[in-house]
């Protein structure tokens, strides 16, 4: 009995402090949820009363608000294309293929990469951009974000590709298959989860990314929304709270609308058709 | 259908040598297993065949035709692989008609073949199912149908069998052997496993660290091992092999070992040669060892070390002074009674000299 008791004590005693660590990290998430429905939202946590849409309805009518996330899509779409397409094949490449040194390529560009994307390459990369002419473009965006990107992309992929057995493309070459065609045909599908993990990693990233699309774009036209957030704060820097989470909110849908299409369509798992 | 050939063919990788310098040609219609252990080089031949290697020197033809360097698709052959290679993402019959698709038929006429093919081996109403929602042993059989859906030269086989358990593995053996018999396909399969080569090749090359020691058809192999490496891989189990010291005496070959009686055998020239140096080894199958009755005088006797039980046959391990160990299969319904001591007994036409080298001595009158 004596046992027992302490034993439910310690239950009891270790689910009351990890209940309060949850409710710790899930306040601001249940803030986030409420507070765009509050036409009198503070800081502070509260029930909406009445719940209101007027919050969204002031947001839609900021039009560079909006045109924002238009923006924000291009460059999210463009890098992605870009960063999946490329690290795809070169991942590929470096999986298949014999080059001598094809692991070190990999970690140095590895290296390297957290340099191009980290902020102190920041003034480097604006006079490269401006010198080659493409300051406040969204190419300009796009091709630094691949680039920062492209490097763990890859090394991701590759990871994932020498996990699959060469047998795949090999058969379906002594089938008669080229090269290209068992790489379409056979290896990509098989690579599909992997490509999914990577886009869907590499959206997440450009789309919150704050600081390269702030110093490398000039117009209002092209700022993208994690930039265009900012037209939500006084004159005075101050946060105007119930806009300010109402576009929040509108913000943050298409990464959760991401990640629900993925997992429908394509599911983050890997399906073995190999006998080991 | 079409030959195949090695004209002294090496391949290294890197530092290391798979496979040193092996020429052998295989006629049309032949079913050859390649038999070794791993790392042998049977696998590396096998996949230059394929085209999945290019060889670092020498020659690989098919049908008569230098393909050394001819991509695998335009080889026409097929392949069955270890782990059967089956698209995850395409259902039964897209897999089996695959080589069809790259070859340009249409779907219905492909789906229709490829039907066919699966009918004949009993997968026929499996085909909208994935690969992961099949058994082991109909996976097999539908890289098996994949390979045999189009018309090929060659049908290459690397371990096909190899992954299955052992009543499907026996099963899927007989269906090949009878596959080959009706097509008449040439075939090279890879295997590791000697029984399986024995079932099914019309001859088998037997290697050993990227080189083949012996090439000829099984029944040969198993009766005349080139050398002790093919005696001691071929047969279940293998041959006995005793290290016997060897001297001529009076025109006869006197051998002597720990557990070894057996008078003097008669001499040939070859076998006085390898004699003369003193050291031979004694290869004698389990099969042809038997419990020794009074009056037998060719007798090996040792300590009794396993006695196993394999239903019609008992395999019975001994155990020599030198520890040198002795298996004998014994066919029998008794109840065998083995004391500490055994001594097996033996016919001295069924022995097998191998000289010091390894190579084995020719019997008198071969």
């Amino acid at each position: 009995m004596q046992i027992s008791r302490s034993i439910y004590m310690r239950r009891a005693v270790f689910s009351v402090v990890a209940s309060l660590i949850g409710v710790v990290f899930a306040l601001p998430l249940v803030w986030f949820i409420f507070a765009p429905f509050n036409a009198r939202a503070e800081l502070g946590l509260a029930i909406p009363s009445p719940f209101t849409l007027s919050n969204f309805v002031t947001v839609f009518q900021n039009s560079f608000a909006m045109h924002a996330l238009l923006n924000s899509l291009i460059q999210a779409f463009g890098g992605v294309i870009l960063v999946g397409g490329a690290a795809t094949l070169a991942a590929y490449a470096l999986s298949r293929s014999s080059i001598p040194g094809k692991g070190a390529v990999t970690y140095i560009l590895l290296l390297f990469s957290s340099v191009v994307s980290g902020s102190a390459a920041m003034v480097p990369i604006f006079l490269i951009i401006s010198a080659i002419g493409l300051i406040d473009t969204h190419l300009a965006v796009i091709l630094v974000f691949a680039g920062g990107l492209l490097p763990t992309a890859m090394f991701i992929l590759r990871d994932f590709i020498d996990a699959i057995p060469r047998s795949y493309e090999e058969s379906a070459m002594v089938a008669g298959a080229s090269p290209i065609q068992a790489f379409f045909d056979v290896a990509l599908p098989v690579i599909r989860p992997g490509i999914v993990v990577v886009v869907v990693w590499a959206f997440v990233n450009i789309w919150g990314s704050f600081l390269i699309p702030f110093i490398l774009l000039r117009k209002d036209t092209l700022m993208p929304a994690s930039v265009a957030i900012y037209s939500f704060y006084s004159e005075a820097g101050t946060p105007i709270v119930t806009l300010l989470a109402a576009y929040s909110l509108i913000y943050s849908l298409p990464v959760i609308v991401l990640y629900l299409f993925v997992n429908w369509k394509f599911g983050f798992r890997f399906f073995g058709g190999i006998k080991s | 259908m079409a030959s195949v050939e090695f004209q002294n063919v090496s391949k290294t990788f890197g530092s290391f040598t798979a496979v040193p310098d092996i020429s052998f040609s295989i006629a049309d219609g032949e079913f050859v297993c390649l038999l070794g252990p791993s790392g042998c080089g049977k696998t590396t031949s096998l996949r230059m065949i394929a085209g999945l290697e290019t060889p670092s020197a020498g020659k690989v033809l098919i049908g008569g035709k230098d393909v050394t360097y001819l991509h695998p698709k335009d080889r026409q052959i097929s392949m069955v692989f270890q782990d059967y290679a089956l698209y995850p993402h395409m259902n039964l019959a897209d897999n089996i008609a695959y080589p069809l698709k790259v070859r340009g038929e249409t779907e219905d006429k492909r789906h229709a073949r490829a039907r066919e093919v699966a009918d004949v081996l009993k997968i026929g109403d499996l085909m909208r199912r994935l690969p992961s929602q099949i058994s082991g042993g109909q996976q097999q059989r539908t890289s098996l149908a994949r390979a045999l859906v189009y018309p090929s030269q060659v049908y290459l086989f690397d371990e096909p069998l190899s992954n299955l358990d052992a009543k499907l593995r026996l099963e899927a053996r007989g269906f090949l052997n009878h596959l080959q018999r009706d097509m008449g396909m040439t075939a090279v399969y890879v295997t590791h496993d000697q029984a399986e080569a024995m079932a099914l090749a019309t001859r088998i090359a037997v290697m050993d660290k990227g080189r083949i020691v012996q090439f000829a058809p099984p029944i040969e192999i198993y009766r005349r091992p080139a050398t002790t490496f093919v005696a001691n891989f071929v047969g279940n189990p293998p041959m006995n092999l005793v290290p016997v010291a060897a001297m001529v005496d009076g025109g006869q070959l006197r051998l002597r070992a720990d557990g070894l009686t057996l008078p003097s055998l008669p001499i040939s020239d070859a076998i006085a040669k390898a004699a003369a140096k003193g050291k031979m080894t004694l290869g004698i199958r389990p099969e042809h060892l038997r419990m020794a009755e009074a009056g037998d005088t060719n007798t090996i006797a040792g300590k009794l070390f396993a006695n196993e039980n394999m239903g019609p046959e008992s395999l019975v391990t001994m155990e020599r002074a030198d520890s040198g160990r002795v298996t004998a299969r014994i066919f029998t319904d008794d109840e065998i009674r083995t004391g500490d001591q055994v001594t097996l007994s033996f016919d001295t036409r069924h022995l097998t000299l191998f000289d010091e080298t390894g190579a084995r001595i020719p019997a008198i009158g071969e």
